[in-house]
């Protein structure tokens, strides 16, 4: 019975729809989420990338939206390349923290103009190599890239096959680290982890007992609070240093993070447009709430509510 | 999720069987003898590069194209925009639908719905799983879902349906489909969200239409089975009468072949289920995304909670439909089956408690009535992690047996696959599926094999192939010993059944921090993820197939003295052999599906670049991954896969 209720609603609607659209053309580019402004709410789609520091942001800006102004906030958890695709298309209306991919802009900010620039998000991201800071105690000169041949059987492990084991995490991240191990000639086998989740939770093990490990990080993150790492220097970053790929032999740079929202949205978007442009905090405040969502297993609704609380002089420029 | 395929049944006697294996073998033999100064002139290495053809440079333009001419080319707006607007707004009027009935409205529906079709326990069960996805939070998320299976269910039996329409009526269009629906069931559901993503873009969409495409083949497959199998003899009668074709198909063959047709919409809503959660990647919102998201904080106990509701909304639907398939014996005779309520009944006390619902106390799940369950499952997941990760006396920890089974099954396994020469592979394939087929299957399997070496993912698909190989022999290890208890007793099978259930339906993201945590990043984690999701379906298989020998056979072994051991190995496990065969099929297929998700905890090869090519837009390296995958799972599946030609008749 069910399932021919549904099957008249479904074909009530498709052929209601073809007599509003006539049989004009249907823009697939202007669709939003079938459970956006569900109940008659007005509703912001927000996109969340898998780290827990784009989660952070959007939990506090998704609470602010909710209990400060009045909308209904979705959000969808994708990769960043297609989180690009998917705010051109309107199945998101902003990103919120964007760590630089110089093709995507040009291709949906300069070009199409389907996407428009909403200024800093105040976080500095910075890329780089890691080892555990009890390492780095015992070992003052590992954090020499230099040096790290000298030690690469202390990081050897059953999949990195006799070499020293480079940890990478997810797919979607910016890495250029198999060209660096080979234009660095390093005795290392990059060996990926495939997603954040799992590299987060071999650090922790390895941190667990003290053994040595190399990892592909970032920073502002969470876990540092929790294992204190400290960087390795690779030879300085210089301006177009990382322009060929192949032939990349220089540290990452560091890049202010950006927010970037639909063009349409950030036109019409009203107060939570105008709210979005305006939401900068700092490394801190950022960190303090990845923490409560990461480490004390709160929700990030939770967690938000509870920076909301103690921060008001923070967001209270955003609102005005 | 398991589906079993249909497969006719096998009578041939072992012995020509072996003198004709001996034949292939010896033909094979010359025909390599033959082929072999001319083979290795490319090479005795891996697949030789002058065979392999780049598909980069067109893939990245097809997708240049694609993205510059979605809002202006009439393809997309009178084609695809359509589609997906259909999707959009049925999705959309389901979910609306669903919240305006609330959760009291819901329950009551789904309870008595259950209730008239499968009776009361069933109505009972209905009501407390949904009173449960409630209380863990995650009312929202189950409705989302629901709303996409029910769009994603729909379309997938219309499209089955047709198809099976078709194959069932014509043999010529059922021999055309078939290899169709093959194809389209070994497929792992990871391998096809990239090209669907492209033209959709991530979202409800692009979710529904992966769905269709992994979840209509079992209602096509089941449909044309039940309309040719339907007794000659009706047909006969009604032709006698002089029906026309068209009032035979409706009056007597889709009636009887009403069995099949339920089963069918179970297999398709239990794929579709399973798929919802996979299309999480892609944006597709509801209880996959929930699970996703927990696992991006490392938070297993928050995976749980959504993983639950999965759990329990695929449990009952498949109890209520399988009813719904079984009361096929209550048409005939009525007081077998009470009916207990009317369908004017269910709806009008639908709508009567919604509205009270929405008087007392609103739509939305009351804020005070969850539990929380994300904590005490983290610290037991801790707990595990710390205590049984490293430095247990005498066994050591997780750590270094996922270590030691790197070190000593699957790097051996894995260089020894690539260090045989490429034509060497494609020979011993052709060997196992050609003794355990038709020289078709033969062909099919060599050329799927060959075409991973000619779209160059040759030695990534080879390390692919050593985890599915060590991961299938564990799996087999543990299901067969498994499964010959629980055929042994009952008691053994009736406690298995429940966490048969949880594990076969928990989506696999579900269990990939915690293998991490127990067995660290690498392949040995993906490898046990894999196994813990094909356990389920070899064991049921393999029990399933003992129970049935025939216990004639048994009778008179046990006459003859045979002890209990002598039994297992002499009689029952001879017997169940197409079972087991089957077993090994499935556990094949289900154990690659896995092991791709595994690119995601280190797992590496192709998975790998399944999930680099979604996270980064990159069609040249994710589609040929995919590809690869998909000729993968088919050269496994006929490799396995017990297809004699006598045996087509039936099915």
């Amino acid at each position: 019975m069910r399932r021919r209720t549904t099957a008249l609603t479904a074909t009530a609607v498709v052929g209601s729809l073809a007599l509003l659209t006539g049989c004009g053309a249907a823009d697939m580019t202007k669709q939003a989420s079938p459970f956006a402004n569900a109940q008659g709410a007005k509703s912001v789609t927000l996109s969340v990338q898998s780290w827990v520091g784009a989660q952070s942001n959007v939990a506090v800006a998704q609470y602010l939206l909710e209990h400060k102004l009045g909308y209904r906030v979705d959000t969808v958890q994708v990769d960043e390349v297609p989180a690009w695709d998917a705010l051109s298309q309107g199945r998101v209306d902003a990103i919120l923290e964007d760590w630089g991919h110089p093709d995507q802009e040009k291709r949906y900010v300069e070009d199409k103009k389907t996407i428009a620039r909403a200024g800093d998000l105040g976080v500095t991201g910075h890329i780089g190599w890691f080892v555990p800071t009890y390492l780095a105690k015992q070992h003052p000169d590992i954090t020499d890239w230099k040096n790290l041949n000298k030690y690469a059987s202390l990081f050897r492990t059953a999949e990195s096959g006799g070499k020293g084991q480079l940890m990478d995490g997810s797919p979607s991240y910016v890495t250029n680290d198999k060209a660096l191990v080979n234009n660095l000639k390093l005795d290392y086998q990059v060996v990926f982890a495939g997603s954040e989740a799992a590299q987060i939770t071999q650090m922790r093990q390895f941190a667990k007992e003290k053994k040595p490990f190399l990892t592909y990080w970032y920073s502002p993150q969470w876990l540092f609070k929790k294992v204190p790492m400290t960087e390795v220097k690779l030879p300085p970053y210089k301006e177009g240093c990382d322009a060929d790929a192949a032939k990349i032999a220089c540290a990452y740079p560091h890049t202010p993070l950006q927010k970037y929202l639909n063009a349409d949205f950030a036109k019409s978007g009203g107060r939570a447009a105008a709210f979005l442009k305006k939401f900068t905090w700092t490394t801190e405040d950022q960190n303090e709430v990845s923490l409560m969502i990461a480490d004390q297993k709160l929700s990030p609704e939770d967690a938000a509510k509870k920076w909301v609380d103690s921060h008001p002089g923070v967001w209270r420029k955003w609102l005005s | 999720m398991a589906t079993l395929s249909v497969s006719a049944s096998r009578t041939a006697a072992p012995r020509v069987l072996k003198s004709r294996a001996v034949g292939k073998l010896l033909l094979l033999a010359l025909l390599t003898a033959v082929l072999l100064p001319f083979l290795s002139r490319w090479g005795n290495g891996s697949w030789p590069h002058e065979l392999t053809v780049s598909l980069s440079s067109p893939l990245t333009s097809a997708s240049n194209w694609v993205i510059d001419n979605r809002d202006s080319h009439p393809l997309f707006l009178y084609f695809f925009g359509y589609i997906s607007n259909a999707v959009v707004l049925s999705v959309r009027a389901v979910y609306l639908t669903l919240l305006a009935a609330g959760w009291t409205g819901v329950t009551v529906f789904g309870a008595l719905v259950a209730w008239r079709v499968a009776g009361v326990r069933l109505a009972a069960g209905t009501a407390v799983a949904f009173l449960a996805c409630g209380a863990l939070g995650m009312w929202v998320p189950t409705m989302q879902t629901l709303a996409l299976m029910v769009a994603a269910v729909l379309a997938s039996v219309i499209v089955g349906a047709l198809l099976g329409l078709a194959a069932g009526l014509s043999d010529r269009l059922d021999r055309a489909l078939r290899p169709v629906l093959d194809t389209m069931q070994v497929l792992p559901a990871f391998a096809y969200l990239l090209p669907v993503v492209l033209v959709f873009g991530i979202g409800v969409p692009a979710a529904v239409l992966a769905t269709v495409v992994y979840a209509a083949p079992p209602m096509a497959r089941l449909t044309a089975l039940g309309l040719r199998g339907a007794d000659p003899e009706v047909l006969e009668a009604v032709e006698s009468l002089g029906a026309t074709r068209r009032q035979r198909l409706l009056s007597a063959r889709i009636p009887l072949a009403r069995g099949e047709l339920l089963l069918g919409l179970n297999q398709t809503i239990m794929m579709a289920l399973s798929m919802a959660v996979i299309a999480s990647v892609i944006g597709a919102g509801g209880l996959g995304d929930r699970v996703y998201q927990a696992l991006a904080s490392v938070d297993v106990g928050q995976a749980l909670a959504a993983g639950i509701p999965i759990v329990l909304l695929a449990i009952v639907l498949d109890r209520v439909t399988a009813a719904a398939g079984d009361d096929r014996t209550a048409s005939t005779a009525p007081t077998a089956h009470p009916r207990t309520i009317g369908w004017a009944y269910v709806l009008a006390v639908t709508v009567a408690v919604a509205l009270a619902g929405r008087l007392l106390h609103g739509l939305n799940w009351p804020a005070g009535w969850t539990l929380d369950i994300a904590a005490p499952v983290n610290r037991a997941v801790d707990w595990m992690t710390a205590h049984l990760y490293s430095g247990v006396p005498v066994v050591g920890g997780t750590a270094d047996w996922a270590g030691h089974f790197t070190t000593w099954i699957l790097d051996p396994v894995r260089s020894g696959l690539q260090w045989l020469p490429w034509w060497s592979v494609l020979l011993v394939v052709a060997a196992l599926a050609w003794l355990i087929g038709t020289w078709a299957t033969a062909l099919t399997a060599v050329l799927a094999m060959a075409a991973i070496g000619v779209l160059g993912v040759w030695d990534p698909a080879l390390d692919t192939l050593s985890q599915v190989l060590a991961a299938v022999a564990v799996t087999l290890v543990l299901g067969f010993a498994t499964g010959i208890a629980a055929a042994r007793s009952d008691r053994v099978e009736r406690a298995l059944r429940p966490v048969l259930d949880v594990f076969q339906t928990m989506p696999q993201f579900v269990y990939l921090i915690p293998v991490v945590a127990l067995f660290g990043v690498g392949r040995a984690p993906a490898v046990a993820a894999a196994v813990v999701y094909a356990l389920p379906a070899v064991v049921r298989i393999t029990a399933q197939g003992l129970r049935q020998v025939d216990p004639a056979a048994l009778e008179s072994a046990r006459s003859l003295g045979a002890t209990g051991r002598q039994q297992l190995w002499q009689v029952q496990l001879p017997l169940a052999r197409r079972s087991l065969l089957l077993a090994v099929n499935q556990g094949v297929v289900l154990v690659l599906a896995v092991v791709i998700i595994g690119g995601l905890v280190g797992g590496g090869a192709l998975g790998y670049n399944v999930a680099f090519g979604l996270a980064q837009g990159d069609l040249a390296t994710g589609l040929v991954a995919g590809a690869a995958i998909v000729c993968l799972g088919l050269m496994l599946d006929r490799v396995t896969q017990p297809t004699g030609r006598r045996a087509k008749k039936g099915a």
